[in-house]
């Protein structure tokens, strides 16, 4: 048996048995639902579909409602994307990064930061998608035999490498958090006992038994899914800030953006997963299993990203009065004195100073100041998206072409939108699959359990 | 007439020394169902390691094969074009631009190679039902599968080895 120290805080709080942990998280599941899930679904499902008819007003009438003009072509739209991709990276670096450095926290958050992954690069999706304007056409996006040519699609270009980036990203997420899921489910189903949900718990379990060799395989599995998915949410990321660092877009075209885009992403999707989890364990009486340690460990990650983000601003900014570039150097004095300096200031206090307040214990252990600080960090995070995509717009080269971009309402309701079909798609996550990941939890009892480690000490 | 018995026990640390306990005096144990993998377990039985990472290679290894072989295909023997002064006119020159989606594109493969594999060989399949003997193993239980068929002691022996383990329930079934 696996042991830990005993100065270690225990992860798994109180005097819980295998039974208690499948009790707790099964539970909420059986029974019937809470007033406030259903006040809270009621009001995300009235904002998605406010963003559904938005989406579908867009659809109809083409692209021309957003408030891009010649100048600023890209705004809120790829902003959305970059934000909800960069959310959906904390769910990945949970499940596999933690894993492969065997941290045994992970186990608490993994099964919903992975479902805010999906859920998140599901919301990602939306905007290049609509952004098309002709959806129906999007398929023109794949390698397809087609009547032009063939014509092909241009393997050179990051927006092309984004088309497998994220798609490959989503489906690996998808099939790495439903392999986790499998044997959860199979927990449900033998518990249980209204035929219908036994019904469909039976077949969302696949028919696992829980037998040694399937438990080989599965741990197997999970291990070589979680090295393959650690270089593959690098790599997405990278990909992302490649849209903008091969253009030759000032305050676009820098080398440094791939590892500030992959640190920013773990940054706001920390925070995100903190927003998330703060009211999950109080709304289904987890304390026991994320309580006050696990959220310092992720206020601990929050402020080492915060930090490489802070770092790479700064780089940004000298570099530009380094390279001697006017073009460059002007980028990032309009950035910071410019129609957009708002945005630049909210971003730098939310993102650089915010996240170091975290070096004092008493805040990254309190729970409220990490849940106020983590939707800080989230606004800040998208501010920082628009900063770099509009400011570098909206100002180039040519100062005849230089224009302005405001956002149109329907701008407005569609990223409004999508935060409410994300907490529509979580909240039935809560409600209907075992938020906590059983399997992997009772692994852990009884060498990070309270009362098991106070035995050992005796 | 063979016998199957299934011994459960409430811990997982009990179960691995009755199994130690049961292999040391020469009984085959056929199968353990337990609710969260048992670490150490498999040698005791004689579950043998699997081979799904070395199939995830060979999936991911396809995968960057086809990728490397579309891209040179369209990039540059179907329809070379010059993009922005960068011709594509050798797969050489164009091989940096084509390391991310071959990066992917072996992700892709051999994630949802080695996925589809490991379901295929656990028979584990949307509709397929659940095998295990009782169905509190999927909560807190742990239980044992020892077989007549696959030993060579008598089922009265087997039954008295068995009983002397820390067992909590022993369910004996008939079967042809």
């Amino acid at each position: 048996m696996q042991r830990e120290s005993a100065i270690r805080e225990p992860l798994i709080l109180g005097h819980k048995t295998y039974k208690d942990i499948t009790d707790d998280v099964v539970g909420p599941i059986t029974g019937p639902a809470h007033i406030g899930w259903k006040i809270l679904i009621t009001i995300s499902s009235i904002i998605a579909l406010y963003g559904v008819g938005c989406i579908l007003y867009l659809l109809g009438t083409g692209i021309g409602v957003w408030g891009l003009n010649k100048t600023v072509g890209w705004a809120w739209d790829i902003t959305n994307f970059v934000w909800w991709v960069g959310i959906g990276h904390a769910g990945t670096l949970i499940s596999a990064v933690l894993l492969l450095f065997r941290q045994k926290w992970r186990m608490a958050i993994n099964r919903s930061a992975e479902a805010m992954t999906i859920f998140a690069v599901i919301m990602a999706a939306v905007f290049p998608g609509i952004h098309m304007g002709r959806i129906w056409v999007s398929y023109w996006v794949l390698p397809l035999p087609n009547q032009f040519g063939s014509l092909w699609v241009n393997f050179n270009s990051p927006l092309l490498w984004d088309v497998f980036a994220i798609s490959t990203y989503f489906s690996v997420s998808l099939v790495f958090w439903y392999i986790g899921l499998i044997p959860d489910f199979a927990t449900i189903r033998d518990r249980v006992v209204k035929p219908l949900p036994k019904k469909i718990y039976s077949i969302l379990s696949f028919g696992w038994s829980g037998r040694a060799k399937h438990w080989t395989r599965f741990e197997e599995v999970s291990l070589v899914l979680a090295g393959i998915a650690t270089p593959l949410v690098f790599s997405v990321h990278s990909i992302v800030s490649m849209d903008f660092a091969t253009s030759v877009i000032p305050g676009w075209h820098t080398t440094i953006f791939p590892p500030y885009f992959v640190s920013g992403a773990v940054f706001s999707g920390f925070a995100m997963v903190q927003t998330l989890m703060l009211i999950m364990r109080k709304a289904y009486k987890l304390e026991a299993y994320i309580h006050v340690k696990h959220v310092e460990y992720m206020n601990i990650v929050i402020i080492v990203t915060g930090s490489i983000v802070g770092v790479a601003y700064l780089t940004e900014l000298f570099i530009s009065w380094y390279s001697g570039v006017e073009y460059e150097s002007y980028a990032f004095i309009n950035r910071f004195s410019g129609p957009y300096s708002v945005a630049y200031w909210t971003m730098m206090t939310c993102n650089v100073i915010s996240p170091q307040l975290f070096w004092f214990k008493k805040i990254r252990r309190s729970l409220i100041a990490t849940f106020i600080l983590s939707i800080v960090v989230n606004i800040g995070m998208w501010f920082e998206r628009y900063v770099i995509i509009v400011t570098s717009l909206h100002r180039d080269y040519l100062p005849s072409s230089w224009g302005e971009f405001y956002p149109t309402a329907i701008d407005i309701g569609i990223f409004i939108g999508t935060i409410g079909i994300f907490s529509t798609l979580f909240l039935m996550f809560t409600r209907f699959f075992p938020v906590l990941a059983l399997n992997e939890l009772k692994t852990i009892l009884k060498s990070s359990g309270e009362s098991y480690k106070n035995q050992l000490d005796k | 007439m063979n016998k199957v018995f299934h011994v459960m026990y409430d811990d997982d640390d009990k179960l691995m020394e009755a199994a130690r306990e049961l292999v040391g005096k020469g009984v085959h144990v056929n199968e353990v169902y337990s609710p969260f993998p048992i670490h150490g377990i498999d040698p005791i039985i004689g579950v043998k390691r699997t081979r799904l990472a070395i199939a995830s290679f060979m999936y991911a290894m396809t995968g960057m094969s086809l990728a490397i072989l579309g891209m040179w295909y369209f990039m540059i023997s179907d329809w070379p074009m010059n993009i922005g002064g960068k011709p594509s006119f050798s797969l050489f020159e164009n091989i940096p631009s084509f390391i991310p989606v071959t990066f992917e594109f072996s992700v892709l493969c051999g994630a949802h190679g080695m996925a589809i594999t490991y379901l295929l060989r656990n028979g584990t399949l949307p509709g397929m039902p659940a095998s295990n003997p009782d169905p509190r193993t999927t909560d807190d239980k742990f239980v044992m599968e020892i077989t007549t068929s696959t030993n060579s002691l008598n089922a009265k022996k087997l039954e008295a080895a068995i009983k002397k383990t820390a067992l909590l329930e022993l369910s004996i079934k008939d079967v042809k």
